[in-house]
Formats: C-alpha cells, sequence, structure tokens
C-alpha cells in the first residue's frame, strides 16, 4: 500500500465541499462520540473511582470539576469542569439524536435531500434544547 | 490492510466478511446506551443533593450499581468499536496501525475494568 499511496490521488476534504446540514452532523457525530469516549469516559472513571475511595476522594472530585474552593487553580478547573460537563450533556444529545438517525437511514428512508437536511436540523435542534431543559432542571429546581 | 492472496480474494478470505458484526455490534450498543445513560442521567438529576452520602448510598442499591456496570461494559465497548472506525480513518502507517490495534483491544478493557471493580466496592464496600 505504501508505494502506491503516494503515487494515487488525495480524495477532496472538507475544505471543497459546500456545507449542509447532513454534512455537519456527520462530522458531529464523530467529533461528539470520540469526545464522550475520551472526556466523557475518561470523567465516569474518575467520578466512579473517587465515590469508591471514599469521602475525602469523592469530595476533591467535586471541588476540581464543580466547586472550586482553597486556591486559584481548583477554581479555574471548576470553571472548565462546568464547561466540560454542559459540553459532554450536549455532545450525549447531539450524538443519541444523530445516532437515531442513522438507524432510520440504515433501514434505507431518509434519503431524499430535503428530509434528509431537514432530520439533520432536527437533531442540532433537538441537541440544543435538551441540554438547555437538563441544565436548566438541574441548576432551578 | 492488505488485500491478501490471489487466491484468499477470490474465496473472499482474509479480513472479509468481518465488517458486518462490528457494525451490528456498534448498533446493538447504542441500544444499550440508549437506556444506560438516560437511567444515569435522570437518577442524578432527581438526586436531592450530590454529595458522598447521597450519591454513595443510591450507587450502592442493587439497580443503580447494576446499571452502573452496564454502563462500564457497553459504553466502553461502544467507544471501542466507535474510536476503532476513527482510527482506521486516520492512521496509515504501519508502525501506528499495530499500535492502535494494541491500544483499541488494551486501554477500553483496562478502563472498563476498573471502572467495575469502583462499582463493585461501592456495591459491596462500607464506606
Amino acid at each position: 500500500m505504501a508505494q502506491a499511496r503516494s503515487s494515487r490521488p488525495l480524495s477532496p476534504h472538507l475544505q471543497v465541499w459546500r456545507w449542509g446540514p447532513a454534512m455537519l452532523v456527520s462530522i458531529l457525530h464523530r467529533v461528539t462520540g470520540n469526545g464522550l469516549a475520551f472526556v466523557g469516559l475518561g470523567l465516569l472513571l474518575w467520578w466512579t473511582g473517587a465515590l469508591a475511595s471514599g469521602p475525602e476522594a469523592y469530595n476533591d472530585f467535586l471541588n476540581w470539576v464543580w466547586i472550586g474552593e482553597g486556591g486559584s487553580f481548583p477554581f479555574v478547573t471548576a470553571i472548565l469542569g462546568k464547561v466540560v460537563l454542559v459540553g459532554l450533556t450536549w455532545a450525549f444529545f447531539q450524538h443519541m439524536a444523530t445516532g437515531l438517525r442513522h438507524f432510520v437511514l440504515d433501514v434505507g428512508a431518509g434519503y431524499e435531500l430535503e428530509a434528509n437536511a431537514r432530520w439533520s436540523v432536527i437533531t442540532l435542534v433537538f441537541a440544543g434544547l435538551a441540554t438547555a431543559l437538563f441544565w436548566a432542571f438541574v441548576l432551578l429546581r | 490492510m492488505g488485500n491478501g492472496t490471489s487466491i484468499g480474494r477470490v474465496r473472499g478470505l482474509g479480513s472479509s466478511h468481518h465488517g458486518a458484526h462490528h457494525w451490528l455490534a456498534s448498533r446493538l450498543s447504542a441500544v444499550g446506551n440508549l437506556v444506560l445513560i438516560p437511567f444515569l442521567m435522570v437518577s442524578l438529576a432527581l438526586m436531592p443533593t450530590h454529595d458522598f452520602a447521597t450519591v454513595h448510598a443510591w450507587a450502592a442499591k442493587p439497580i443503580p450499581s447494576t446499571a452502573l456496570v452496564l454502563v462500564m461494559i457497553n459504553t466502553f465497548y461502544h467507544a471501542r468499536l466507535g474510536v476503532q472506525v476513527m482510527l482506521e480513518d486516520y492512521v496509515h502507517e504501519e508502525s501506528g496501525k499495530v499500535a492502535v490495534w494494541l491500544l483499541v483491544n488494551t486501554l477500553p478493557l483496562a478502563g472498563a475494568a476498573y471502572g467495575i471493580i469502583s462499582v463493585i466496592r461501592i456495591a459491596l464496600g462500607s464506606a
């Protein structure tokens, strides 16, 4: 493959296509999926491991990620923690919506240009709304 | 991934016919996540507070701890499948492929094992 690849043309990448909703949500599906895999599962293990290690480790986790007391460093990480948590929530809803879109496409439906674009946009709207509603419920109730 | 020997290509052997399993496994684990992650999010959102005692008591109950063990198995498996597809698209060098193959076959297993041990400690421990 190595000698063959150098003489063959590369397929055009992101910059040459006119952007459309289907292209955007397809890329977002990969980005959010890998974000959830690396950041989300990392945070999940940190949380569960801290919970298993006792109150001290768990309070450390809470302080780094959310409370941010005891110095400027935890203060900064707690701001980042909130951004990451909201981001992960959005990433989950976006990945879930585009994943459901894939299920529909898998059975052979939804390929008409207009329907395809419409459902792509709906995944974006759903993810934004669901994230806002989830955090409104958590923070305001 | 090579193209195999001539006779292997004719017979459709080599790495062919394995994609369908990967594809189906990805969908099946997606359905699992569709149940497990909303359960986790709703449970966390409905908790009165998120201090150690409250969260630990919740996670130690049979259904939440079962769900958390399933989360560890299913999310790491689903992530492993998806990350593999991403890396297959972007890593082209032979040495890189070997490294990727090692990583996706070891790290998710290690992460899931750590998560499961943690949940078992929470469920059975006295802390």
